[in-house]
């Protein structure tokens, strides 16, 4: 499942979902990314996430059958929010199932890595100097071309 | 046609959060990207930035791509979702 959504999302159902009815996952691995209160030595009021409609659902489409091609994933979860966030509030959302851990762990790690590089996403900070524009980093692009 | 869509920091450089254009048949985002400088020659800084990223009908491409009518084309600058 992957939603684009400004509402939250509530962790403990999302892992319910992930496992209901299903005696066959015996991994589960889920992922939260938060809004933190530094950030490169900023202090952060809150963030505001803008996408591309359209185009985010497909290449997270694209990054799931990716990972479907390595690992076998069971079952997965991406959530992602937009709009306006506030300190400490939850940003995204990966849960993935599998047979054996191994796997469940390197999927969400991929699926984290993908979505950083590849889905468009993009932050603004709102800090207390004003508001900017969150540069991509070097460190994520590094994290996936390690898959 | 084909429609042009900004996102992000780019959108607010150029004022401009989509437009529409006629392009010669086989042009490539190169090409694309020169007529819009020629049309507005603020852009260029901001579009020849060799971080920015270009999408077709929503894939990712190269500048070599070639545009074709009705495509949606879209530049925008690393994205930093997550």
């Amino acid at each position: 499942m992957i939603s684009i959504q400004e509402h939250d999302f509530d962790v403990g159902a999302e892992y319910n979902a992930l496992i209901a009815n299903d005696t066959a996952a015996g991994a589960v691995v889920t992922f939260v990314g938060r809004v933190r209160d530094l950030n490169l030595g900023r202090d952060v009021l809150g963030l505001h996430l803008e996408h591309y409609p359209g185009m985010t659902e497909k290449s997270l489409q694209e990054i799931v059958a990716e990972a479907q091609s390595r690992w076998s994933i069971l079952r997965y979860t991406i959530i992602h929010r937009i709009g306006d966030l506030h300190l400490g509030d939850n940003i995204v959302f990966v849960g993935v199932t599998s047979a054996h851990r191994e796997e469940a762990f390197k999927a969400a790690d991929f699926l984290m890595d993908y979505l950083k590089t590849r889905a468009p996403f993009w932050k603004k900070e709102l800090t207390k100097a004003g508001s900017v524009w969150i540069e991509s980093q070097e460190k994520d692009e590094r994290a996936a071309k390690r898959w | 046609m084909i429609s042009v869509l900004f996102f992000a920091q780019l959108r607010e450089q150029l004022q401009c959060e989509k437009l529409t254009l006629e392009l010669p048949a086989g042009s490539s985002v190169t090409a694309l990207r020169e007529q819009l400088i020629a049309l507005n020659p603020a852009w260029l800084t901001f579009l020849t930035s060799d971080k920015l990223l270009f999408s077709v009908n929503q894939t990712l491409v190269k500048t070599s791509h070639l545009i074709h009518d009705g495509d949606e084309v879209a530049f925008f600058p690393p994205v930093t979702g997550g």
